[in-house]
């Protein structure tokens, strides 16, 4: 690494601006914005309560072509047997390794075999949960870290995700904010991944055909408290 | 890649004639726009969110030395590494030497314009490293050994059945030996196809939308999943970006999420976006051992300052090009090189230099269109006027153009000159013209002619010698 292409690149932008390094009054309003980043216009919708938020987050993620099952903590192993057998397919799942996940009784589904780890090119059904969701556009937000693997996310046909009532925001500020608490301002895990709908591509023809490269498939399990 | 900029108008000639081209171009005029009016009703502050993303966009523009220095502090200290590439040169040598150092032999890549610019690929097939497109569109290309004709929507030219055509002819050695005749089938044998190569690939190469100097970031935008299956399965990750696509928070963030999807495609929000920051964690289950991002300059921090910065703000979401009347007619090869349609015509002129990119920023009828949907408010016809004024200074302009305009500003300045030529004109034209009431050709308008019929004036003399006289009337 050059530290004279640094340079170059860096006095070349101080060059063209007409200055220096930035004045101390520069620097302190970017250094404020840094460590109290201004919110931009308010999004109407992005501000609701929780009944209703949740709501709108189940509008928009169908919208965007997800399926959604609203369901009790005790229904959710068997509303993943079920939706396997709706859709004719194996009842074999990839399955994140996390805390709530395991806090399901899986054990009452005696003929889903479960695997978990990270995602493998041969999976056909991945369950994971998620950090928060977004009610504004119906997305679901995903951390990477031992209990959830960014393979889990994508290699899958079919993704299943858990999401928690209490865990739907209003807009994207709130997500960021969460992060903040629960990684520390300055730590961010490896990828968050923010998932609205199954994947797609519109490059043949400008017409949606879902399931590019990721899921084709998006179900999620919106669960009560 | 190379440009051809310079040939704009044979270029022009040949899109003009070419049947699959329109019909494609057809479907883009009214799909895209159509679709991003609705998505632009469905929220009630677009337009606060618009003027937010224009500010967003000058302050870090002003702050840009900061918050490239901000980012890298942040990258290191997550473990990720930070490049500095001045020049097109330099990014593409410290990728070949990041490949290099972990003996890559395939290189699977997420859309990147960046990397087009560049002509990364070129390069790294010369050193033995086989670059594998994963996007789509962008894969369709590489088979067929085209350049990107849209950045959203690279392979927006072709049509279902050259698709199908091109995907006989390169997948029948895999054992795909039958002509595919729906979409679906076309997509779900290239995911197949691709799969694979996603789990071979020892490096996974993407751009970045963004890059968020408060946490040190970078941020995707895709729908297929593509550069997320490059920047999670291969052991290295390489983040190819310019250093104006760096932002300072993620709140700043949320605002140009909210516009650029909806100005781009029509969606709420795209399928996939993505904040990488640094390599895998020791206790993470995937994802890359090693995180670089080679920021690239070639030529923009120079134009900083100047009047062409307004086009730094450009946040590559191809609304106007969707929405320009030139771009609906001719496509993006017709623009010679990386960036088409109004953007491309502000952008390649500093890129390439304006020598060679001439053509373009007269490529416009100023209807201003691409201004009014531009989710950065960036005033492009304005900037294609300024490129338009620095071509006559530098004598780029044709002999023929610049003597007319002589003639017609020496007439102008002189109003009772004008006035006579024009009343003399306007005589000639509208007595020959009587008969049929339109020209079907006319000396020195042969342009208009050959398209169209020119329209003859009435009677009653010129625009001019009309309001005086309604003036004189009581």
């Amino acid at each position: 690494m050059s530290t004279a292409d640094r340079s170059q690149i860096l006095n070349g932008i101080r060059r063209s601006l007409r200055r220096g390094e930035l004045s101390a009054d520069g620097l302190q309003a970017a250094q404020d914005r840094l460590r109290q980043p201004p919110r931009g216009p308010i999004v109407a919708r992005a501000q609701l309560g929780q009944a209703d938020r949740v709501a709108l987050f189940c509008q928009w993620a169908e919208f965007n072509n997800a399926t959604i099952a609203r369901v009790g903590a005790a229904e959710v192993p068997s509303e993943v047997a079920a939706f396997l057998a709706r859709n004719n397919l194996p009842a074999s799942i990839a399955m994140a390794p996390s805390p709530q996940l395991d806090g399901y009784d899986w054990a009452g589904q005696k003929m889903l075999s479960i695997r978990r780890g990270r995602g493998e090119g041969s999976d056909q059904v991945s369950v994971t949960g998620a950090f928060a969701g977004i009610a504004e556009t119906g997305t679901l937000v995903m951390a990477s870290g031992p209990d959830h693997p960014v393979s889990l996310n994508l290699l899958p046909d079919t993704h299943i995700v858990v999401l928690r009532e209490a865990d739907i925001v209003g807009g994207y500020e709130d997500v960021w904010g969460r992060l903040r608490e629960r990684y520390g301002k300055d730590r961010m895990p490896r990828t968050v991944n923010t998932i609205t709908g199954p994947s797609r591509t519109g490059d043949i023809e400008q017409t949606i055909e879902l399931g590019a490269h990721g899921p084709r498939r998006m179900h999620i399990l919106v669960v009560r408290e | 890649m190379q440009s051809t900029a310079h040939a704009f108008k044979d270029n022009v000639g040949t899109a003009l004639a070419d049947p699959n081209l329109q019909d494609s171009l057809a479907k883009l005029k009214v799909g895209f726009s159509e679709r991003r009016r609705q998505a632009a009703e469905r929220l009630p502050e677009f337009e606060a969110l618009r003027d937010r993303a224009r500010d967003i966009k000058n302050h870090t523009l002003a702050h840009l030395d900061f918050y490239l220095e901000e980012f890298e502090r942040k990258v290191t200290a997550l473990g990720g590494h930070v490049h500095w590439a001045p020049t097109a040169a330099d990014a593409r040598r410290i990728i070949a030497d990041l490949c290099r150092s972990v003996g890559a032999r395939t290189v699977a890549k997420s859309k990147s314009m960046v990397a087009e610019e560049i002509a990364l690929n070129e390069h790294l097939e010369a050193l033995g490293i086989a670059p594998i497109e994963t996007d789509l569109g962008e894969y369709i290309i590489q088979l067929r050994n085209e350049p990107p004709s849209h950045i959203i929507a690279p392979a927006v030219h072709l049509t279902k059945d050259q698709v199908a055509d091109t995907f006989l002819e390169h997948h029948r050695a895999l054992g795909f030996d039958k002509r595919l005749t729906e979409r679906n089938d076309l997509v779900a044998e290239a995911r197949y196809v691709l799969r694979q190569k996603f789990l071979d690939a020892d490096v996974g190469l993407t751009g970045a939308n963004f890059l968020v100097a408060e946490t040190g970031s970078s941020m995707l935008v895709t729908n297929e999943g593509n550069a997320d299956l490059s920047n999670t399965l291969p052991r290295m990750h390489i983040v190819l970006a310019s250093i104006e696509k760096v932002i300072p928070t993620l709140e700043d963030a949320a605002v140009l999420l909210r516009v650029l999807a909806r100005s781009a495609t029509g969606q709420e929000s795209s399928a996939y976006t993505t904040l990488n920051t640094g390599p895998k964690r020791p206790d993470d289950l995937d994802g890359p051992e090693q995180y670089h991002v080679v920021l690239l300059d070639n030529g923009r921090s120079g134009v900083l300052g100047t009047e062409m910065q307004d086009i730094l703000r450009c946040i590559r979401c191809g609304a106007c090009m969707n929405h320009c009347p030139v771009y609906g007619a001719v496509g993006g090869h017709a623009y010679g090189w990386v960036y088409p349609g109004p953007m491309g015509a502000v952008l390649t002129p500093q890129l390439v230099g304006v020598e060679e990119a001439s053509d373009l920023p007269n490529a416009s009828t100023f209807c201003g269109r691409c201004e009014s949907v531009c989710p950065v408010r960036i005033p492009l016809p304005k900037l294609m006027r300024h490129w338009r004024e620095r071509e006559f200074e530098r004598h780029l302009t044709p002999k023929a153009m610049r003597r007319g305009l002589a003639i017609w500003s020496f007439v102008a300045r002189r109003p009772g000159l004008y006035r006579r030529l024009t009343a003399v004109a306007n005589r000639v034209l509208s007595l020959f013209g009587r008969v049929e009431g339109r020209y079907r050709s006319l000396p020195l308008a042969g342009g208009w002619t050959r398209f169209r019929d020119f329209p003859a004036p009435p009677a009653g003399g010129t625009f001019h010698a009309q309001w005086q006289a309604g003036r004189k009337r009581p």
